[in-house]
């Protein structure tokens, strides 16, 4: 296959990304955090992105779900530009390309857990029945008993909240999909789970980008890695 | 796409003092927007310019509407104006006792709405009163009690029920939950969102509560002294705030 081939299907593609944050509150002090930012993802693959802590591994990953603002350079989701989009152009891919799997659930108190797993089938007009057995599905396959699904879970445990937050994440077959350490604070038995789910994502052609503090899960799951380190700024430039 | 909404140039002056001043903005349908800022930051006089209670000194309020497209709202005939406020339009205000009518029951300010645009048979009036009011999580036999005799969150849940019975496009809302203790703001805000996804509502959500317009809105505009300061997603203003005045309002936020 020729390089122009491979440059076409690549489903997550960035180029020349840079970051500072200013604080302006704080004699507006300039902090660069990333220069040269270059990450290329096919459909069926999954990268993980590595790096000593600060490194930028979320930073960058933010970035590329819309949530931290590029200063320079492209990045392509699905033929988006997240650095340029408008808002709601935004708001649609997120709904219908590019799933999230943050550390945190962030939910509206007292939506019962059902109704959050299957929100992001909602919001792309599923008909309720389906969202909610499809929800129902994915939390029976993570062990959350069911005579929790009726209530919300900002009361559950921190290794259930983030179950939940997996299930909702992979509610919908998103084609692109970031993952924050999926596997912190699992079991073995959910870790499995999730690997699998994982797999399930990458062989229906899914372009995955995650950061595992999990070597074993990594080593299983991610076909290569790109180290975050190289994108940091030169202080000395 | 058409925008539901186009503002052009908005501009209110209280005598030398600016109410608010060069807003912009396109809203689309089905998109819903937060406006933050401190009291005194020109988010309720922009909202009320929009909303057609204030006449702004300058600008435009271009409203997709359903018979001509695209009309200038502020230089619309009075009558034309209040028609819309009646039915592609709808105004949730922060007391509920200023978008109800206390002394009337509650099916009858719900019915009042739909009157207004001319349903006229009793029977289909009180089914859709009483519809409604189950939408809003207001018990069928409180149907003929007046306002008056319901708690804050009830009362707020009756006016939104009033303010969508037809079907509006375009929701302004002034503090929706303000005043209200937290666990009724949290249904509050879970039965408005279920209610924007279902029928696909566009809304201007005017608030000062940060975790409010998280949980709402798709997009974000922060005002200070009169002028938008920075506006975008709304997890990405929260989250990396560029604007100085953002960076402070987010910093200032109480962790619970």
């Amino acid at each position: 296959m020729s390089i122009s081939g491979e440059k076409k299907s690549a489903m997550i593609d960035l180029s020349g990304v840079a970051k500072s944050f200013v604080l302006n509150n704080q004699g507006g002090a300039v902090i660069p955090v990333m220069a040269g930012a270059g990450l290329r993802v096919a459909p069926g693959e999954c990268v993980a992105l590595t790096g000593a802590s600060g490194a930028g591994k979320s930073t960058l990953m933010r970035m590329i779900y819309g949530n931290y603002r590029a200063n320079a350079g492209r990045i392509l989701v699905g033929g988006t530009d997240v650095a340029r989009a408008e808002p709601r152009d935004i708001i649609a891919l997120r709904r219908e390309v590019l799933g999230y799997v943050s550390q945190f659930l962030r939910v509206v108190p007292r939506v019962p857990t059902l109704d959050v797993v299957a929100e992001p089938l909602l919001a792309l007009g599923v008909d309720e029945e389906k969202a909610r057995v499809r929800a129902a599905e994915l939390l029976a396959r993570l062990n959350i008993p069911e005579r929790l699904w009726s209530l919300s879970p900002t009361t559950f445990s921190g290794g259930e909240q983030q179950r939940v937050n997996i299930a909702r994440g992979f509610a919908h077959d998103y084609p692109a999909l970031l993952l924050d350490e999926p596997t912190a604070s699992l079991d073995p038995v959910n870790r499995a789970v999730v690997l699998e789910l994982i797999e399930a994502a990458k062989a229906r052609g899914a372009a995955i980008v995650g950061i595992f503090h999990d070597d074993a899960a990594r080593a299983r799951v991610c076909d290569r890695e790109a180290d975050v380190s190289a994108f940091t700024p030169q202080a000395a430039a | 796409m058409t925008p539901l909404l186009q503002v052009r140039g908005i501009e209110k002056r209280y005598g030398a003092r600016i109410g608010c001043a060069d807003v912009e903005f396109d809203l689309y349908p089905g998109e819903v927007m937060g406006i933050v800022g401190e009291s005194g930051s020109g988010k309720s006089t922009l909202l009320n310019c929009l909303a057609g209670h204030l006449k702004p000194d300058a600008g435009q309020v271009i409203f997709d509407t359903r018979a001509d497209g695209p009309v200038d709202t502020v230089t619309m005939s009075e009558p034309a104006r209040r028609m819309l406020g009646r039915t592609d339009w709808a105004f949730v205000h922060q007391h509920a006792r200023d978008g109800l009518r206390m002394n009337v029951s509650a099916g009858g300010n719900i019915g009042e709405r739909l009157m207004a645009v001319g349903a006229r048979h009793y029977g289909d009036i009180r089914a859709r009163a009483v519809d409604w009011l189950d939408r809003v999580e207001i018990a069928e036999n409180r149907v003929d009690d007046r306002p008056s005799a319901f708690s804050g969150g009830m009362q707020q849940r009756l006016q939104i029920a009033r303010n969508l019975v037809t079907e509006p496009r375009l929701v302004f809302m002034d503090e929706p939950t303000g005043g209200l203790d937290v666990s009724v703001q949290a249904r509050l805000l879970d039965l408005l969102r279920g209610l924007v996804r279902q029928m696909g509502l566009s809304a201007l959500i005017v608030t000062h509560d940060l975790a409010v317009v998280r949980l709402l809105a798709d997009r974000l505009m922060v005002m200070k002294d009169g002028h938008v300061v920075e506006s975008g997603l709304t997890d990405q203003v929260l989250d990396d705030p560029q604007h100085a005045y953002t960076q402070l309002l987010v910093s200032s936020v109480l962790q619970v």
